[in-house]
């Protein structure tokens, strides 16, 4: 299968040859393999946790265009797993600092930066330039989005994909292979799934996960060994287990199936289901801003903060709400007065706007969420609380 | 008895286990054994018409159920039945952050159960 759309006439000069010498002896790269990544065009979308290895593992591979799209700025955050950014580039355009990393590994990468949106308006454009779309995105609807772009232009798609301590590997959208959409025709409901900001990642399981899609893309690009393309990798790092099931290609499916319903790219937040919950929430939230809290706690006023995170997110920081997970709510709904004036509040915001509309349904009639959670009050109201 | 795999975003309503031993002679029954012994699975695996979610794949040892007899494929001692629902997780960007603290794009889905 040739994945790569053409094959400049490369060579390597001496500081190359030097420079790639462990592949050159091996027989499974040789000096044929190794012009064939450097004639290589890869596309990382994102430059975050799967983004960090997989874009130093092929920049050091030798992978000779490497593409980067991110618009995002490097946080404290971040530096617990993606490590190709360090502790002075907090601030930087994450693109600004990948590309110099990498740069100054291997100087003879050509990067191409795109400090953009990854869109249904300029996906397509991207896309035709490369030989080699590598996912690492972390939200359904940009999934999406590559997987269809992908389709489309006929790129394939090395997908990564990490929960917790739990990761998925697989190459979608080959000529014969399935795709993205074959596996699962629809993503799950905005909430019922949580991201990594809310449901947190194990520092080291990107580097796994990305190592494994740099592998696949240099073993696509060499046209060797037995890539993932029809297989589902399960990365389980606590256990330390590797399981692999079945892909198949289905006949019906939307994108790549026999007869496509996907012809072009759509509205993908809209497909995610994302838009049409902002006018259906705004109705039923009522909000409390930090100020206006602390006012009237001041004030002595006999509010009963509830605080609906988990019990380790407590041992971190917390104003002194009484303590009901999300999760437990439900169960535990007989704890609360529905005479009281209740605030729920969880870390930014999200969770307890869903356990306010859930007290509003169950009849409660005063209930505030507050906006922006522990953070919005670390921020402008107490700095002494830590941020997480 | 059928060994069921609970995916990790699952396990905290399967009594944090990452496993569950069920018994029954269909995927079908394997899995209603499943939700009975932990209701709060219930919304997560299937939807308000009792079907299957559309993002949370079932396979039997390494074959996709959709491509055996479904819900009636029929499971033996030792087989082992992965739940796999779709996961995006990767870069964790301050956009997504910021995009999902919106409360306003949130929507009540911890429904009473």
């Amino acid at each position: 299968m040739p994945i790569l759309t053409e094959i400049a006439p490369v060579t390597l000069n001496n500081d190359e040859i030097l420079r790639y010498s462990r592949h050159l002896i091996m027989p499974e790269v040789g000096m044929e393999g190794q012009l064939k990544i450097k004639a290589a065009k890869v596309l990382c979308i994102g430059a975050g946790g799967l983004g960090s290895p997989l874009a130093l593992y092929l920049g050091a591979a030798g992978v000779g265009t490497l593409g980067i799209v991110d618009f995002d700025v490097v946080d404290y955050t971040n530096l617990q797993r993606q490590i190709i950014h360090s502790t002075a580039d907090v601030g930087r355009p994450k693109l600004d600092s990948a590309a110099e990393k990498i740069k100054a590994m291997n100087p003879f990468v050509n990067i191409k930066k795109f400090n953009t949106h990854l869109s249904s308006d300029n996906a397509l454009e991207l896309f035709k330039e490369f030989d080699i779309i590598c996912d690492g995105t972390d939200n359904f609807p940009t999934r999406y989005l590559v997987n269809d772009a992908c389709v489309l232009t006929g790129k394939p798609n090395v997908y990564g994909s990490i929960f917790r301590f739990e990761g998925q590997a697989s190459i979608f959208a080959t000529k014969d292979g399935p795709c993205y959409r074959c596996l699962y025709p629809e993503p799950p409901p905005p909430g019922l799934v949580p991201s990594c900001a809310e449901g947190g990642v194990l520092g080291i399981l990107p580097g796994l996960v990305g190592v494994i899609q740099a592998t696949e893309a240099i073993k696509l690009i060499l046209g060797s060994g037995d890539p993932l393309i029809g297989r589902l990798l399960l990365i389980d790092a606590l256990g330390m287990k590797f399981r692999e099931l079945k892909l198949r290609k289905n006949p019906d499916c939307p994108a790549c199936g026999k007869n496509p319903t996907i012809t072009k790219l759509i509205d993908y937040q809209e497909f995610c289901g994302i838009r049409g919950e902002e006018v259906e929430a705004e109705v039923t939230t009522s909000e409390m801003q930090v100020e206006d809290l602390k006012q009237r706690l001041d004030r002595g006023d006999d509010l009963y903060i509830l605080d609906v995170r988990e019990p380790h997110e407590y041992q971190i920081c917390n104003i002194g709400g009484h303590l009901i997970p999300l999760g437990d709510l439900p169960n535990r709904v007989n704890e609360l007065d529905t005479s009281k004036e209740i605030v729920a509040h969880c870390r930014s915001g999200v969770r307890s706007a869903k356990a306010v509309n859930f007290l509003r349904q169950t009849g409660f009639k005063k209930v505030h969420n507050l906006a922006g959670g522990i953070l919005a009050w670390a921020d402008r109201v107490d700095p002494k609380i830590p941020k997480y | 008895m059928p060994r069921i795999h609970i995916p990790t975003p699952l396990r905290q309503y399967a009594g944090k286990q990452p496993a569950v031993d069920v018994s029954g002679a269909t995927i079908g029954e394997a899995l209603s054994g499943l939700v009975s012994q932990h209701p709060d699975l219930r919304r997560h695996l299937y939807n308000d018409d009792g079907k299957l979610r559309a993002f949370v794949n079932v396979y039997l040892n390494d074959e996709d159920v959709r491509y055996l007899q479904k819900d009636a494929t029929s499971v033996k001692d030792g087989d082992n039945i992965s739940i796999v629902p779709s996961i995006a997780g990767g870069a964790a960007s301050s956009h997504y952050l910021l995009a999902s603290s919106n409360p306003n794009r949130t929507r009540l889905l911890a429904a009473r159960s």
